[in-house]
């Protein structure tokens, strides 16, 4: 019995620092908690600026309405917009917004999708070494060359083609076509790619032609991804300013066309805001522009997380 | 030592620049004005051997920012001011005549450049600040080529902005219809000339942009484009068109025979520093006035022969 008791003491003592060596942490471990540590850190950091953005921006876009008292609905479907004369009526510029995001969408889609099913489908070869370096290389020129281009080419051939000045919502339009060409493009090649061989293969050895299986098997089955890139590309769109500044004319009037010169909320922004003074009316209502187009973005990316969780869902059963 | 930033793509981040320059330019001042002492003291002990050479005590940090019509005079002159005060650093920035005075106003820079009086400002507290008038600017309507007109009647000219004149026609040029490009609501160039032309009636709503550069573009290229400029903006692709038989040139807005000009003012608020003060004291210098000003397109304020008052009245000199 004490001798049992002894070595089970012993054994304890052995257990103890055994135990205490066990539960030091080594090096790797320490490493592993630095390593832990600095990536809270950058996220923290992050989290702390889109945070201060969003306070930043909402907190001086809605002074429009707690300090000059001006009526949200006012504000929204108001359509004079002179804030100078205290007369802030956002519609024509949201409806410009809108109307340039659609058009460009509506042209874009059927060109990227038909890009997409070329590189992924039907000549994949080509698409890798000659289609992927041109949509990249649409992607990383500067929006403001974009511009210069709208104004030199696109504005003359519109006023050309159509009449009017050649400014308006359908220059806006081709050059935001082009723009938002390449992001709709490399998404769509991503889930094109990402729809399951077998699919395909099934397809093919039930005797469907390629047409047939690209069309109702490929397509259908990366429906999702596909308006995840178009309404990307409409966010993109959406949020340009200087190249849709550039070719849109900035007229701050309800467009009763597409060739008459228009506005978009960003184009607004970026033309009046060296000229107004902090804390005055025509400053606060640029802020509460912004406003909206930080609710849309927030808008956008919710509706692409709908589409993805829908789509999957859908691939599940 | 002279750090230009100018003309950048997003107005925002200019903004943004600015402010975060400030910080610094606040703390650069307090090392500035420590080392000033430390210089001061310096040259109590040892003034009999550095005689003459009062000027190296000139030292600290410059900050002017706002009109981009004064701004590459104020670069220009800033440049040539630092070459002969090394130690002083002399920032221009652009950002627009509200910009300019928000700023100044807020404290945040040593001097807010403006195409026009704090006073016309909502939001400025004009009795806070101090003008200096450093440069005078003509302006003049400027039509495309092609639409035959040289010389118009104020009257004329007035019912085109306010949408009353619609075709080229009814003054006397060609069947083509009138284009109004006119500059962003607030900018100082349009304040100008609404207040010598318009005089208080509102102008139609039109296509608006946010520079001098982009409207001598359009209206270069635009047929039917009408639209005004400073002086220095004339190219031989655009018609300045000459009011009741007044052609635009220096000598007739020096006696004001040619209505529409305005100052290029440079605002300080309270005490400004050594640096600001010989440097504003610079501007107003026949070296400046003489041959900087007039060689960048601009009138010397010391060659107006009447002067104009916060309301627009003008009395002789």
């Amino acid at each position: 019995m004490e001798q049992t008791n002894f070595q089970l003491k012993k054994q304890d003592a052995q257990s103890h620092e055994w135990d205490a060596r066990l539960h030091r942490a080594t090096r790797a471990t320490r490493k592993d908690w630095i390593g832990r540590g600095i990536s809270y850190l950058c996220i923290g950091v992050i989290i702390l600026v889109v945070a201060s953005m969003l306070w930043f921006i909402t907190s001086k876009g809605i002074a429009t309405f707690t300090q000059n008292h001006v009526s949200l609905w006012k504000f929204l479907s108001g359509t004079n917009w002179a804030p100078d004369q205290g007369n802030i009526g956002a519609l024509p510029m949201i409806v410009g917004s809108f109307a340039v995001t659609f058009a460009a969408a509506i042209v874009a889609t059927p060109f990227a999708v038909g890009t997409a099913i070329f590189m992924t489908e039907i000549s994949p070869n080509k698409g890798r070494k000659v289609l992927q370096p041109v949509i990249e290389l649409l992607v990383g020129i500067p929006s403001v060359v974009y511009g210069f281009i709208g104004l030199a080419v696109v504005v003359p051939f519109m006023r050309h083609l159509v009449g009017g000045s050649g400014f308006g919502i359908i220059s806006a339009t081709f050059v935001l076509f082009v723009m938002v060409l390449p992001t709709i493009t490399t998404m769509t090649v991503d889930s094109l790619r990402a729809v399951p061989r077998h699919y395909k293969e099934a397809s093919l050895a039930l005797g469907a032609t390629r047409w047939q299986t690209v069309s109702r098997v490929i397509l259908r089955s990366a429906t999702p991804g596909i308006l995840t890139a178009v309404i990307f590309g409409m966010a993109r769109a959406f949020g340009e300013a200087l190249a849709v500044q550039m070719v849109i004319g900035n007229a701050a009037i309800m467009p009763k066309n597409l060739i008459s010169p228009a506005s978009t909320l960003t184009s607004q922004l970026t033309t009046g805001i060296g000229d107004t003074i902090d804390g005055t009316l025509p400053n606060n209502a640029l802020w509460s522009l912004a406003l909206i187009l930080l609710l849309m973005s927030l808008f956008f990316n919710a509706l692409v997380r709908f589409i993805a969780k829908r789509g999957q869902l859908k691939n599940g059963r | 030592m002279l750090s230009l930033r100018s003309g950048g793509s997003t107005i925002l981040k200019k903004r943004h620049g600015v402010t975060e320059m400030n910080k610094g330019s606040k703390l650069a001042m307090g090392i500035a004005a420590i080392s000033l002492l430390l210089v001061g003291c310096g040259k109590a002990t040892s003034s009999s051997s550095s005689k003459g050479s009062s000027s190296e005590a000139l030292s600290g940090k410059v900050t002017a920012v706002g009109s981009t019509a004064l701004q590459p005079l104020a670069a220009k002159a800033g440049a040539n001011f630092t070459a002969k005060n090394s130690k002083v650093t002399l920032t221009v920035q652009g950002g627009g005549s509200g910009t300019g005075l928000s700023q100044v106003q807020a404290g945040a820079v040593s001097i807010g450049d403006s195409d026009i009086f704090a006073e016309e400002k909502d939001g400025i507290k004009a009795d806070k600040l101090t003008d200096h008038k450093v440069a005078v600017v003509g302006m003049a309507p400027v039509v495309n080529k092609d639409a035959g007109i040289k010389n118009l009647k104020m009257a004329q000219l007035k019912q085109i902005f306010t949408g009353k004149i619609t075709n080229w026609k009814e003054v006397g040029g060609k069947d083509q219809k009138i284009v109004i490009i006119n500059r962003a609501q607030g900018s100082g160039t349009r304040a100008t000339f609404e207040n010598a032309v318009l005089k208080g009636t509102d102008a139609v709503k039109s296509q608006e942009q946010d520079s001098n550069g982009a409207v001598q573009k359009i209206v270069g290229s635009t047929p039917g484009a009408v639209s005004y400029l400073a002086f220095s903006y004339f190219t031989n692709k655009l018609q300045a068109v000459s009011i009741d038989g007044v052609t635009p040139t220096d000598n007739n807005v020096e006696t004001n025979k040619w209505k529409i000009w305005s100052y290029e003012h440079m605002y300080t608020k309270g005490t400004p520093d050594k640096a600001t003060t010989a440097f504003l004291k610079y501007m107003d210098s026949k070296t400046v006035q003489d041959s900087l000003v007039k060689d960048m397109g601009y009138i010397s304020i010391h060659d107006m022969k009447v002067s104009k008052d916060a309301k627009g009245a003008v009395t002789q000199n």
